[in-house]
């Protein structure tokens, strides 16, 4: 049984807003597949004694004051948007016509 | 979609056992944001509140705020909450331009506090016990400005406009356990919930938790089942119900729209629903093309908090006296009804009554200033008792010179008027507007005599023993004084001078 079928991926790809055409499909559910079946091996060299872990650093409560600091400006914000209106990121329609 | 026609609520009841599951998120009050030093201020130009990392820019990190998670803390263990010794963020995928990094950081499996409780009282005085099954930190989204659609609505708009002020600031998300049992108090438990949840949170001073700020939010989940049936229905859940009343009304909306479906014999969608405060009904929201899948992973980017049991312990030592615990205290000092101390509740104004027996008023005084003339102020002109333009201390002021008996009750009302006028300090106003009791027993003495010269006929009758004909001739005399005449003083004086005993 493969670790992801190639309608997972499809999923994924609608979740992550990707288009992909269906010998795209075939070629990265495979690729996907290795990568998952090679990231699993971890788990079989892994014993009782090796906690899961999510983070390379053994670091925990790293935190900052609550003191402000500078932000950007609204034109620096701004500067990277592909449109704007009225000093606000101007996006698509939402919602399609029902 | 046909409008369904709504069941009785006792009808309801009678057939059925509601169930609630609340959800509130209270922006915390922080100086800066969640991930980043963001200012939070209130009311600044669009997306002057921003930077790399709340705009989800390519290489920006963010870092815990450490007053953000310290209030979450004290939330948690306000609500009898264990605190976990270990927890992560999670990111939340989804697009939604609301939020400019494509995922909200929040908690998923490992929320900061558990399992805990709030007990609540009901307006009898019932107590009420909502068990808490989480809280967590997670971060607000921006804010959306619908363009080309009817009255700023989603449908129909033609683009939306984005402001990341809000994106990133500190929120914590309470959720409770189904509640079950409140049978037809569903509303009022519901209600009360919330009521003593926004009271908890002012205590503890990590927000001001105003609901129509939008600090405080409310999301209401409901289900039915037929009365002997312990599983539970399917659930509607309600968003955004964002004030006190309103989460009462969508709670016995549903109830009855629930009992409507069913007892026609179809089913409940499970499905989000938008509560109208117009007309207290709610209507169905946009069906969800599929199931949510938000990926939820452990935030790589920031690394887990586990806070030290020192530290919990330090916070818990300082926790300030529950909301309803002194409430119930102050009401014993005051010797006011159950009834009575929901009353000052609802008009906000139990802190300003104890604020103006600190300054110096007794709390007889204090209450009945508050709860009268100042409430009925706050309600002409449609605003918070708190932010009328008076202080405790000016209240106490009048207070004092009332029992003092420098003013009649007449005459303070023409004090805290002039007081709201911003006319000054009681005294000023006292001194401005002349408004003194008559006390000078020889000008009150010629208004008395005069008031028994004009009024033979009553006085007489006095003189025969019909005391409480005394009434016209008080009026006499303080329509003779312009109401600056002590009445009581006046009436000892009437009968002193017929020769009548009171």
């Amino acid at each position: 049984m493969p670790g992801i079928t190639r309608e997972e991926v499809a999923h994924l790809a609608r979740l992550a807003r990707l288009e992909l055409k269906d010998e795209e499909l075939d070629h990265f559910a495979g690729q996907l597949d290795d990568i998952i079946g090679a990231v699993a091996r971890v788990s079989e060299v892994a014993d009782q004694d090796v906690p899961p872990t999510s983070h390379p650093l053994p670091l925990t409560n790293v935190m900052r004051a609550d003191e402000v600091r500078p932000s950007l400006t609204p034109e620096q914000a701004l500067s990277g948007a592909p449109a704007q209106e009225q000093q606000r990121f101007k996006v698509p329609q939402i919602l399609g016509e029902d | 979609m046909t409008v369904t026609e709504l069941v009785s609520y006792e009808a309801a009841l009678a057939a059925y056992d509601p169930v609630m599951g609340l959800e509130v998120h209270v922006e915390l009050g922080t100086k800066t944001k969640m991930f980043c030093g963001c200012s939070t201020e209130l009311g600044a130009a669009p997306n002057s509140q921003t930077c790399p990392t709340c705009l989800g820019m390519p290489g920006s990190l963010p870092v815990v705020n450490a007053t953000g998670v310290e209030s979450a803390i004290k939330i948690g263990l306000a609500l009898n909450c264990e605190i976990a010794e270990w927890c992560r963020f999670a990111r939340k995928n989804y697009f939604y331009p609301d939020m400019p990094k494509n995922f909200q950081t929040s908690q998923y499996d490992e929320p900061i506090a558990y399992n805990g409780y709030l007990d609540v009282q009901l307006e009898d005085g019932e107590v009420f016990r909502v068990e808490i099954e989480r809280a967590h930190m997670e971060e607000d989204t921006g804010k959306s400005t619908h363009i080309g659609g009817a009255t700023g609505r989603i449908h129909g708009a033609s683009h939306s406009l984005l402001d990341y002020n809000r994106a990133g600031i500190p929120l914590i998300e309470i959720v409770t356990k189904p509640i079950v049992g409140a049978g037809e108090r569903a509303p009022e438990v519901a209600k009360a919930y919330v009521t003593e949840l926004r009271e908890l949170i002012r205590a503890l001073g990590v927000s001001e938790a105003r609901m129509e700020m939008g600090q405080m939010r409310c999301d209401v989940n409901l289900s039915l089942r037929p009365q002997g049936v312990s599983v539970f229905g399917t659930r509607s859940e309600t968003k955004n119900v964002n004030s006190l009343r309103s989460v009462e009304r969508a709670v016995r909306f549903e109830i009855q729209r629930h009992a409507a479906v069913l007892t026609a014999g179809d089913r409940i969608i499970q499905e989000t629903r938008h509560f109208h405060e117009d007309d207290g009904t709610t209507t169905s929201g946009r069906v969800k093309e599929e199931a949510e899948d938000y990926r939820y992973f452990p935030e790589p980017d920031l690394v887990p908090v586990a806070p030290p049991r020192e530290w919990v312990e330090e916070l818990r030592a300082v926790l300030p006296e529950l909301p309803r615990v002194r409430r119930n205290r102050l009401r014993e000092e005051w010797g006011v009804s159950e009834l009575d101390m929901q009353s000052i509740l609802n008009a906000g104004a139990v802190d300003l009554i104890v604020a103006t027996t600190q300054a110096g008023a007794d709390a007889a005084g204090a209450r009945k200033w508050w709860m009268g003339e100042l409430a009925r102020h706050a309600n002409e002109e449609g605003v918070e008792l708190g932010s009328l333009p008076i202080t405790p201390a000016q209240v106490a002021r009048v207070v004092e010179l009332v029992a003092s008996g420098d003013l009649n009750d007449k005459l303070a009302r023409q004090v805290i008027e002039g007081v709201l006028a911003g006319e000054g300090d009681p005294d000023a106003v006292v001194e401005k507007r002349g408004l003194k009791v008559v006390s000078d027993e020889g000008a009150l003495g010629a208004a008395v005599d005069e008031a028994i010269a004009g009024n033979a006929a009553i006085a007489d009758k006095i003189r025969g023993g019909k005391v409480a004909a005394v009434g016209a001739l008080v009026g006499a005399v303080m329509k003779a004084t312009r109401g600056q005449a002590d009445a009581a003083r006046v009436k000892e004086l009437i009968l002193q001078k017929l020769g009548v005993e009171a």
